[in-house]
């Protein structure tokens, strides 16, 4: 029993120190850029991928391998000095939620150049010279690449620590923390400054990955695994801390490796656990502060400008073209419209917190999801009927709203973009995991609509004045003392609680209310689909409720509807005409990000506004 | 008495932030709270109006105990309040500004169904011309003059029709004429309508014009109050605060 | 030293600065007055570089810098002490000095935490002590050492007096006349004239993004009209 839990225990150790190098990274980017670099998980497989090549190709011994390491973790840096100067250094003033999903059209883009270059095939690297045996300690047998990894954490939490605070390096980097305009009206050249903090963490992130090597294969899906558990340690430790960053990795690696003694079937869940209690205790996290929000960009939001004539002409021609086309159309484009119908839904529900509301989700597939498992349990369980099922669901993402929401509205910015995902991931693993409620990965299969439904016509009918209804009554909402005070407590929180607005009663029902419109949604897509996977609340399909956001437009009234139609018809063409479509997406998000950050209603409003 | 301050204190580790303050202030009266910097005057003020929780002592308003509730509360109990760098809604008009103060007045704000376009306006357009901005009502508030900003913020200011107002250094920001003419409106409104004014301000000028009792702090702890002939003459309050004069008016 | 020409500057589709047109020679304090929102604080930045000037030149010692980036304009020798203070508050005194260190200059005997703290005597006694726990006045005295520690032959001072207690607006006057005496031309934007008055050897008067007044702070004391017309209501 004592071996089993003193080797747990060294295991523990050694996985929170590769989490700490892939964490620091992160840390120290958002410290000095403010950015949550969504490619670090990007950076940390290339770092694997590359030292793989190097360190097959090179003569074996010390040199090679360890030489390839370093230099992976070098070209990383290189890598990531790139995408700092080609891409963030014109995003630095942009909001949070552009700037993380800038970085996610480079984690698309990444996985699909990896799938180009090394293959689809998981790949084995060869062992660290020197460091291949065992050694004993106090009767048990424990691997010296272990304990070497178990060293490598603090020895370079030293080295940063050192670097951040006895050189005029560090001192300038921590000030850009606080001012980086300041720092540059003090003669320093602040985007050098920012090009050398990246290059700083994409060599961390590298080296995390190259020294991945001996423990486990190189594969495409590490990116994403990885993210996810520096996300929730640089948010336990404290955004910008690395002394929390450490301490977090220590406590998420413990209860990993304890974890899967006692609890086997949660594992995926505990992390995420653990980021929401501490989150809930510490808002900011261990060792994190407020952030000093005196020199944020204030975004000043304009009013919504009452919409054009031609604007008007053309939503009513919309809504037109949607009651009148379907019955001349085949069976798929039927499959096309129902699913427009629900994402402008779905897009609509994230709109009304992120616009009005302007709190940032980065886990809405929850609600989604909870939606089409909440119908989906109760056609396997109970064989309930649609009608049935298309009421629970509304019913069961709210109640994640009521709880999940609960938490979420407390904090701002990237702190509740953090939580949102936190939440959105327990819930996918719940899904995944709890195999004997959900099916696991194979999903709940027979999820059809009842008989005078079944119909794709009647189907679509059903999900068009279901989706039109809820998107128009969140709109209606938008424009009622509501939607106001969503609105006031945005643009003044301190003015709104002065006047006696109870800002967090406001911003929790508003996240109720979008999770119900969400969960409606989510129904509406298991009948259609006849199917629910976990996939339904995974990190992509939150991604898809932003992106139409975005596309539209956060801050004009039509942007949900215009941006679901934009993105369902782009995300569409481009998987089924292109193999490498995550390529394409990822570089149409960026295209979106760098050109059209007010989104395609946000733009033609201001083409119209020129031409008037 | 509108507002009685009993005996405030208020530390932050260990460090003494404010201690014994007490104050009046009577219907109609205007009192400013003056002191040099980290005197203590803002956390002062923060108890007043709820943002923070005093350590000892008591706020009472009109007879009632308001001390250690949130902001909110203190609003409903009838405490108007404008800030040091104005804080409007800047998506908003200037008359939906004045309209969600009286939404919030009438615990209206969780209705979901009736546009606030269909609001009768007739009652924040009063608001409004007290203050002579009704001119400028449909402007969205994130255009508008600096000057303008802190007019409208007297108005939603008015709109729960408060017994007292709070006023975090309000010509801060502002040219010294148009500070002269805001004090004016305010001691205006504040003895027609029997609304009890207490402010925070740097600007001697307006200090002395204005101030009907001055209470000074220093280090947390009140070194002087009287008229602001009384203050001005006080050898302490010289030396601590105002100096020789030489760079205000008050020689 | 310095030489504006015509500036102008845009806040998205406000046009703030319409054509300023200033000049500080060496060894001067001008002081850049008018109401809030005139322009004052615009003009600083965009001298600094921090907003793009939509139009217009500025010289300093003879070079047009005009469009520079801040940096390179600081490594000019221009220095700038902004209106909000802006310390590093998580930095102790002596780590914000040396955030704003740069080489010597020419002609000028270095600027070091020394002479700074013989020139602000309180700061000395702190010099471990983050920033964020000064208080405003010793805030102002550090931004204005951090400044000077990169050996500025300009200082652009935005409303140096804002917000302090009048004590203290009495000492910044006295080490501004210090600065004055070292050979510092020095350029502040003030709405408080009582202050401009005690340190200043002539006037810009500002007003809707351009100069309408120049002179000495004695004639603008004569000119009760330019007075009333733009520094009152």
């Amino acid at each position: 029993m004592f071996e089993n839990l003193l080797v747990q225990g060294l295991s523990g150790l050694a996985s929170a120190s590769s989490l700490f190098l892939v964490a620091s990274g992160l840390t120290v980017i958002f410290g000095v850029t403010r950015i949550v670099n969504f490619a670090h998980g990007s950076l940390y497989m290339l770092g694997a991928y590359l030292a793989w090549t190097l360190v097959t190709n090179l003569p074996r011994g010390h040199f090679g391998f360890w030489g390839g390491v370093l230099a992976a973790a070098l070209i990383v840096g290189v890598v990531g000095v790139l995408i700092e100067v080609l891409l963030l250094r014109r995003i630095y003033k942009a909001p949070e939620l552009f700037q993380l999903l800038a970085t996610f059209g480079v984690v698309l883009i990444v996985q699909d150049l990896a799938l180009m270059i090394w293959g689809p095939q998981d790949l084995l690297g060869p062992r660290a010279p020197g460091l291949r045996g065992a050694t004993e300690i106090l009767g048990v047998r424990f691997p010296l690449y272990e304990l070497f990894l178990i060293f490598v954490g603090p020895v370079v939490l030293g080295l940063l620590w050192l670097l951040f605070h006895r050189t005029r390096w560090g001192t300038r980097v921590r000030a850009a923390t606080a001012d980086r305009e300041m720092v540059g009206a003090l003669g320093v050249n602040q985007r050098l400054l920012f090009t050398t903090v990246f290059f700083l963490g994409a060599c961390l992130a590298g080296l995390g990955g190259a020294l991945q090597l001996p423990r486990e294969s190189v594969n495409l899906q590490m990116d994403l695994a990885i993210i996810a558990e520096a996300f929730v340690v640089v948010v336990i430790g404290g955004l910008g801390s690395l002394p929390g960053a450490f301490l977090a990795a220590l406590l998420i690696g413990q209860m990993q490796a304890f974890g899967i003694l006692i609890f086997p079937k949660i594992t995926l869940v505990l992390a995420f656990l653990v980021m929401a209690v501490v989150l809930i205790l510490r808002p900011y996290g261990l060792l994190g502060r407020p952030p000093a929000s005196a020199h944020a960009a204030q975004v000043v939001e304009p009013p919504y400008p009452p919409p054009s004539p031609a604007f008007r002409a053309l939503g009513l021609a919309t809504v037109a073209v949607a009651l009148l086309l379907p019955p001349f159309l085949g069976d798929f484009a039927l499959i096309v419209f129902t699913e427009i119908a629900i994402m402008v839904l779905f897009a609509a529900s994230l709109h009304f917190i992120m616009g009005p509301g302007g709190m940032a989700s980065f886990g809405h597939a929850a609600y989604f999801g909870l939606g089409a498992y909440g119908a989906a349990l109760l056609v396997k369980h109970v064989a309930a009927p649609m009608e049935i099922g298309l009421l629970a669901a509304p019913f069961a993402a709210g109640l994640a709203g009521v709880v999940f929401g609960w938490f979420c509205v407390r904090l701002s910015g990237v702190y509740a973009a953090m939580l949102t995902l936190a939440f959105a991931q327990i819930a996918w693993s719940a899904a995944f995991q709890w195999v004997e409620l959900t099916g696991g990965d194979n999903g709940i299969l027979g999820v059809w609509p009842s008989d005078w439904a079944r119909n794709k016509l009647a189907y679509y009918y059903l999900a068009l004045l279901l989706c039109l209804g809820a998107t128009l009554l969140l709109r209606r909402a938008i424009m009622a003392p509501f939607g106001y005070a969503l609105r006031a407590g945005r643009d003044s929180p301190l003015r709104a609680e002065a006047i006696g607005m109870d800002g967090f009663r406001i911003r929790w029902v508003a996240f109720i209310l979008a999770a119900v419109a969400a969960g409606i949604a989510g129904g509406l897509f298991a009948y259609a689909k006849g199917s629910v996977f976990p996939t339904y609340m995974a990190i992509p399909r939150s991604v898809d409720a932003l992106l139409m956001v975005l596309l539209g437009g956060v801050q004009t009234l039509s942007g949900p509807i215009v941006g679901a139609l934009a993105y369902t018809w782009i995300h569409e063409q481009l998987m089924r005409l292109f193999e490498l479509w995550r390529l394409l997406l990822g570089a149409v998000i960026l295209l979106l990000v760098l050109f059209f950050p007010q989104g395609l209603a946000g733009a033609a409003q201001r083409a119209a506004e020129k031409r008037a | 008495m509108t507002l009685r301050v009993e005996d405030l204190h208020k530390s932050f580790g260990g460090v003494q932030a404010v201690a014994g303050v007490s104050l009046e202030v009577a219907a109609g009266e205007l009192v400013a709270l003056i002191g040099p910097n980290g005197a203590g005057k803002s956390t002062c003020f923060n108890m007043l109006n709820g943002q923070l929780r005093p350590d000892r002592g008591r706020v009472v308003l009109k007879g009632e105990d308001i001390t250690g509730l949130p902001p909110r509360a203190v609003w409903r109990r009838g405490v108007g309040r404008t800030f040091q760098i104005t804080a409007t809604f800047a998506s908003m008009s200037v008359l939906e500004n004045v309209q969600m103060a009286l939404l919030s007045h009438r615990r209206r704000l969780f209705d979901l169904w009736r546009p606030v376009a269909r609001e009768d306006p007739a009652e924040a357009l009063a608001l409004l011309a007290r203050v002579g901005m009704q001119a400028q009502a449909g402007r969205p508030c994130g255009v508008l003059a600096y000057g303008d900003l802190k007019r409208v913020e007297l108005a939603i200011a008015l709109a729960n029709a408060p017994a007292l107002l709070l006023m975090d250094e309000p010509t801060a920001g502002m040219a010294p004429a148009e500070r002269v003419a805001l004090m004016e409106l305010t001691a205006r409104i504040a003895r027609d309508s029997g609304i009890a004014v207490l402010f925070t301000e740097h600007d001697m000028d307006v200090v002395f014009a204005h101030a009907d009792r001055i209470l000074v702090l220093d280090r947390g702890r009140p070194i002087a109050e009287g008229r602001p002939a009384e203050v001005r003459a006080d050898a302490r309050v010289r030396e601590v605060y105002l100096g020789t004069g030489a760079t205000h008016g008050g020689h | 030293m310095l030489e504006v020409e015509g500036l102008h500057a845009h806040y998205g589709r406000a046009h703030i600065l319409q054509g300023v047109t200033l000049s500080a020679a060496q060894g001067e304090v001008v002081a850049l007055l008018g109401r809030n929102g005139a322009g004052k604080s615009t003009t600083m930045k965009a001298i600094m570089g921090l907003v793009r000037p939509t139009g217009g030149r500025v010289r300093f010692q003879g070079q047009d810098v005009t469009g520079r980036e801040p940096f390179e304009i600081a490594r000019q020798g221009l220095g700038y002490v902004p209106e909000e203070r802006r310390i590093f508050t998580e930095l102790t005194v002596m780590e914000n000095l040396d955030v704003g260190r740069q080489p010597p200059r020419a002609g000028l005997a270095p600027w070091t935490p020394e002479r700074v703290f013989a020139l602000f005597p309180s700061l000395g006694a702190m010099r471990a002590r983050p920033g964020g726990r000064m208080s405003g006045g010793e805030q102002q005295m550090l931004t204005i050492a951090r400044t000077l520690m990169g050996n500025p032959r300009l200082i652009l001072l935005d409303e140096p007096s804002e917000g302090l207690a009048p004590v203290i607006v009495e000492r910044m006057a006295a080490a501004i006349l210090e600065l004055k005496r070292e050979g510092i031309t020095v350029l502040l934007s003030e709405q408080n004239l009582h202050f401009a008055r005690l340190v200043s050897d002539r006037a810009c008067v500002l007003e809707k993004g351009a100069i309408r007044w120049e002179g000495t702070l004695a004639a603008l004391m004569e000119a009760e009209e330019v007075r009333a017309q733009y520094l009152s209501v």
